[in-house]
């Protein structure tokens, strides 16, 4: 598949292999939408596992399914779907859970549980009904990197930065709201209206990383980078520096491995960011460990 | 099977088992019934047998989601159960990569998750962002495997994958239709057995172990059956979409309904609804994949639930007008203001 005879392989010359990779021009806009979007997914990722909504994150990802699926149903193109359902998803997330009235968890629960399964129905309805289509629907669940066109790139891009601005003008709020809701809304923080926002920006996000990891993988650049770099330190601005830098080292080892095997690039995707998570909470362990013992190892001696 | 002793007090217990037979018994008395009547058409199409297994098994499996969905629910442990229809996938697929049958992988490692998520549970609760990295991996192992299944010799025709996710309940063959009628069977007569204890379990833990509730044993137990009830279901609609057979019916009926038992079975008798009904449409409309249909009556359900709960809410200011209003003038409640 994507091992002809054609010299490609991966030899021991770091520098070849890179030449390799970013000789052909779909791997070059590969590249460019993996760093557009890893940006775009940390940034809004390290605000997501702060605030908790790794469940939300996951239900917009997987709604983006069917939006791409039923785009492609009507005949257009799946990235209009992509962004069309998340955000539309988002709308309705933030809006809707407040008035079927919070209190029991375990009924709301039920409902995005409810509404994930519908969501993926619908999906394999729009794909089994465009017909015969297996190759397409694997790359919607599990993520493709060939055939991203430069148009695509270009959309990614102006999403990416309208996005990152409109985080710019409402991180402060955010953060305050995140980190201390009651105080911020006594300020005149207005947190409903920053938290809509916020879960809007997410949709965008999530929608933009299901082109690249499929609709199902999407947690490994939202959850995975950020889950790691809050696990370093617990500086804000530290941690969110490192959740960038995660999610490009991931996105771009994951592009190379892939094209140098015939294995899925979700599948790498996750695997280096599943390693970076679980390093970084054993380094963290064994740094508690170790002063621990330190201080522990101290009145002894004395 | 050998009926389990029911302990004193429980009186749900006998009955129901002769209730859920009497069920199988009913679906035949129906199929046979309708061969004269106005429903022929339904009738005719009871006579092939890739339909017939996918009522029996489904409405088993059915039978098994809504009584266990049902304290899934209860027990606020959606999550766990989205989480192992995960590990279906990844379980199923690992399994055809090896070579080895579907089943083993399927119901190895679901049980075998259910049961180590139920030892970590009582140790702490793990946050979401660590249940979601673990989850995003063992869907992208899943992604792997589907890709040597299918580049191998053996997946040639690729579909395996398909199946696997969106489930082929018209694709059972009779055996397959056998095993998953015994195995939902077994679970339905499980969760009536420990149904009493593990509903007081599921209410006030600490109360239920005071009065010499097995209260960890039940929670093993109980996660076992799902891990289990996940394996029969995603061959019924598939790994992806079972978390809605688990969670639909049984938010349904909680809404309808608040005594635990009436619950219970009206859970169960809105997945063997929705199961039935999916499986007509499915298949008088053939371009439809059964689990569209299946899911798409269940949501409907919930959905009903809601409209009439919610115009009851207003039609009378009960329980809930408290919290509501404290929702909406949240600012001028609070005293810092």
């Amino acid at each position: 598949m994507l091992a002809p005879a054609s010299g490609i392989g991966l030899s021991w010359n770091i520098a070849s292999d890179i030449r390799e990779l970013l000789a052909y021009q779909f791997m070059v806009n590969a590249f460019r939408a993996g760093t557009i979007v890893a940006v775009a997914a940390g940034a809004l990722g390290w605000f997501m596992v702060l605030r908790r909504q790794a469940f939300a994150g996951h239900t917009l990802a997987i709604v983006s399914f069917p939006g791409a699926a039923g785009a492609i149903l009507l005949g257009v193109s799946a990235t209009a779907g992509y962004f069309t359902a998340a955000i539309a998803a988002a709308l309705v997330i933030a809006f809707v859970p407040r008035s079927l009235g919070g209190r029991a968890a375990s009924s709301e629960s039920a409902v995005i549980g409810t509404v994930q399964a519908f969501a993926l129905a619908c999906g394999a309805l729009f794909v089994s009904l465009y017909g015969g289509f297996l190759n397409g629907l694997t790359s919607l669940l599990f993520g493709t990197f060939l055939g991203i066109s430069a148009s695509q790139v270009l959309t990614l891009l102006v999403v990416a930065a309208v996005a990152l601005a409109v985080l710019a003008v409402i991180a402060r709020p955010l953060f305050f709201a995140t980190v201390d809701p009651d105080v911020a809304r006594v300020r005149g923080v207005p947190v409903r209206l920053v938290s809509a926002v916020f879960l809007v920006l997410l949709g965008a996000a999530a929608a933009e990383v299901s082109q690249i990891t499929g609709a199902l993988l999407v947690f490994a650049l939202l959850v995975m980078p950020a889950a790691a770099a809050q696990q370093l330190t617990a500086r804000p601005a530290v941690s969110f520096v490192i959740t960038i830098g995660l999610g490009l080292v991931i996105v771009w080892l994951g592009l190379g491995a892939a094209y140098f095997s015939v294995y899925p690039v979700g599948f790498f995707i996750t695997t280096f960011g599943f390693a970076a998570y679980v390093l970084a909470t054993a380094g963290r362990v064994a740094v508690a460990a170790a002063r621990r013992r330190g201080k522990l190892a101290d009145p002894v001696i004395a | 099977m050998t009926p389990a002793p029911a302990p004193p007090g429980l009186t749900h217990g006998p009955l129901a088992g002769v209730a859920h037979r009497a069920l199988i018994g009913v679906l035949h008395g129906v199929f046979t019934g309708l061969a004269n009547g106005p429903f022929s058409g339904i009738a005719n199409a009871l006579g092939q047998p890739f339909l017939r297994y996918a009522f029996i098994a489904g409405t088993a499996i059915a039978a098994a989601s809504g009584l266990v969905g049902y304290f899934v629910v209860l027990r606020s442990q959606v999550f766990t159960g989205d989480a192992l229809s995960h590990v279906a996938f990844t379980g199923a697929l690992a399994a055809l990569a090896a070579g080895t049958s579907l089943l083993i992988g399927l119901y190895g490692a679901c049980v075998a998750v259910a049961l180590a998520m139920a030892a970590l549970g009582a140790r702490g609760r793990a946050d979401d962002a660590a249940i979601g990295s673990v989850f995003a991996w063992v869907l992208g192992l899943g992604a792997l495997f589907l890709t040597i299944y299918t580049t191998s010799a053996r997946g040639a025709n690729g579909t395996s994958g398909v199946s696997v996710l969106f489930g082929t309940i018209f694709g059972l063959s009779g055996t397959q239709a056998v095993t998953d009628t015994a195995v939902s069977a077994a679970v339905c007569a499980a969760i009536i057995v420990i149904g009493r204890p593990l509903l007081f379990a599921s209410i006030d833990e600490a109360v239920a172990s005071a009065s010499r509730v097995p209260v960890r044993t039940l929670g093993f137990v109980f996660l076992g059956l799902v891990g289990v009830t996940a394996a029969a279901a995603t061959q019924a609609v598939g790994a992806l979409l079972l978390l809605g057979l688990l969670a639909a019916p049984a938010g349904t009926a909680q809404r309808l309904t608040a005594r635990p038992f009436r619950a219970m079975w009206l859970s169960a008798g809105i997945a063997i609804g929705s199961m039935w009904a999916g499986l007509l449409i499915a298949y008088a409309a053939p371009r439809i994949p059964p689990s569209f249909p299946i899911l798409a009556v269940a949501t409907g359900c919930y959905l009903g639930a809601f409209a009439i709960t919610r115009r009851g809410a207003l039609a009378g200011p009960g329980r809930r007008a408290p919290a509501g209003s404290d929702d909406v003038r949240g600012e001028r409640v609070n005293p810092l203001g």
